[in-house]
């Protein structure tokens, strides 16, 4: 379903990486590898369609995602380096409007049951006051709720959670995998996801 | 598509809220500016009628400036401006809502003071209704174009500077046309014409703009 083509990327007048070609099809993971700097957010920005690389492209069901847009956005979830939450809201509310942006809206009643698998507290607590790592729960919780979306693109997923969370993250990204989605993801640290396809694409 | 804006609203709307500290430096600018006039010019009726109209639109302008550095620096620097690039929505129509949003914040408050400032100046109260008119429509105006600049300079160093050299040639247009029509007013004669002029001009910009925002943070963010 995800197909990119001789993908070519500078940063810098320094290629990142070049001649890049990979296929994703449903139920398969990938995991991108590589030391910092080695462009492994470029390369996930570039398949979410934020960043167009230097040569080639990248398609999905067989039409390049430039042209689809909002049509493979929909199709999509995409976490970042950055949590995307805001400070001034509580987790839920952020959470309830990523989803209401990323076009499925969730009622309060699942955004609860989503933070409350997290560990998060339903509480209107603003996200400012939470730590590092309950704000990467608060953004990772989308996940929960994001079943019906086939492909996520995980930027360090694993980033600055505890041991329970990994594990959670883990189990949801096998969930998704198992339901015919696909999953790209980047980390430094090994992780332990049950998946009948599991590659690696090493950079740098 | 329209409950998704409706959502970034109200998500923007809720953000001030929670922190109102920068919407109210903005508006704390407006009033200050348009306060201390009086006091410099000194207590002459005739010159302080003269200048109000100008001077006040001044004051609106340079602060829907000040509170549009911001505009989209924030959701850069937190994330979710790339959750809106891959938002279910096009990015004009999500521009068009933080459009809305920082008029609500910035620009609503102004039509509604100005009318008050301007007693300062011993404006008469029948020219209060083409003030706040001709900044009721002139305002959106100034939004509009001035985020076109906050997306252009967005993650820049001296962003500030180079969005102000960017944006105040595009404002001069509205300051002449809503400065004017109250100063027409004043002499006794139909504001109408600028007023249209204004109205049209905030058409094109509702139009045009929230597009040419959105390819400004689709260049900008890469």
């Amino acid at each position: 379903m995800l197909e990119a083509v001789g993908l070519e990327c500078a940063r810098q007048r320094r290629a990142l990486f070049a001649g890049l070609a990979f296929a994703l099809a449903p139920g398969e993971l990938l995991r991108v590898a590589g030391e910092n700097g080695a462009g492994k957010t470029t390369l996930l920005k570039v398949l979410a369609g934020l960043l167009d690389p230097d040569a080639g492209e990248v398609r999905w069901q067989g039409r390049p995602i430039r042209a689809l847009r909002e049509e493979f956005a929909r199709q999509l979830v995409f976490l970042g380096h950055a949590p995307a939450v805001k400070d001034e809201l509580s987790a839920a509310e952020n959470l309830s409007v990523a989803c209401e942006l990323a076009g499925r809206p969730a009622s309060p009643q699942s955004v609860r049951e989503a933070l409350e698998r997290y560990g998060l507290p339903a509480e209107p607590r603003p996200v400012r006051r939470l730590s590092q790592g309950q704000r990467r729960r608060a953004a990772l919780a989308r996940l929960v709720l994001s079943a019906d979306a086939p492909l996520w693109l995980l930027d360090e997923p694993f980033a600055a959670l505890d041991a329970a969370a990994a594990r959670l993250t883990e189990s949801l990204i096998g969930r998704h995998l198992a339901a015919g989605g696909a999953v790209v993801y980047s980390t430094h640290q090994e992780a332990s996801i049950e998946a009948a396809v599991h590659r690696v694409l090493q950079l740098g | 598509m329209i409950s998704i804006a409706r959502t970034l609203v109200a998500r923007d709307l809720r953000v001030v809220l929670r922190r109102p500290g920068d919407a109210a430096t903005a508006l704390l600018f407006f009033v200050i500016v348009a306060s201390l006039f009086p006091l410099g010019i000194g207590a002459e009726p005739n010159l302080l009628r003269a200048v109000a109209p100008g001077v006040i639109w001044v004051a609106a302008l340079l602060s829907s400036m000040l509170s549009l550095q911001r505009l989209f620096a924030a959701d850069h620097a937190d994330g979710t401006l790339e959750q809106m690039l891959l938002a279910a929505a096009p990015l004009g129509v999500l521009s068009a809502a933080k459009v809305l949003a920082h008029w609500l914040v910035s620009g609503l408050p102004v039509v509604a003071l100005a009318p008050l400032l301007a007693l300062q100046y011993d404006l008469a109260p029948e020219l209060w209704g083409t003030l706040a008119l001709s900044l009721l429509l002139g305002t959106p105006v100034l939004s509009f174009i001035g985020a076109i600049g906050a997306a252009l300079t967005l993650g820049l160093r001296g962003a500030g500077v180079l969005l102000a050299l960017l944006v105040l040639p595009l404002y001069v247009p509205v300051l002449i046309l809503g400065a004017g029509s109250v100063e027409m007013a004043a002499a006794g004669l139909a504001a109408g014409a600028q007023l249209q002029v204004l109205g049209a001009l905030l058409v094109v910009s509702a139009a045009f703009a929230p597009w040419a925002i959105a390819a400004a943070l689709r260049i900008s963010t890469e």
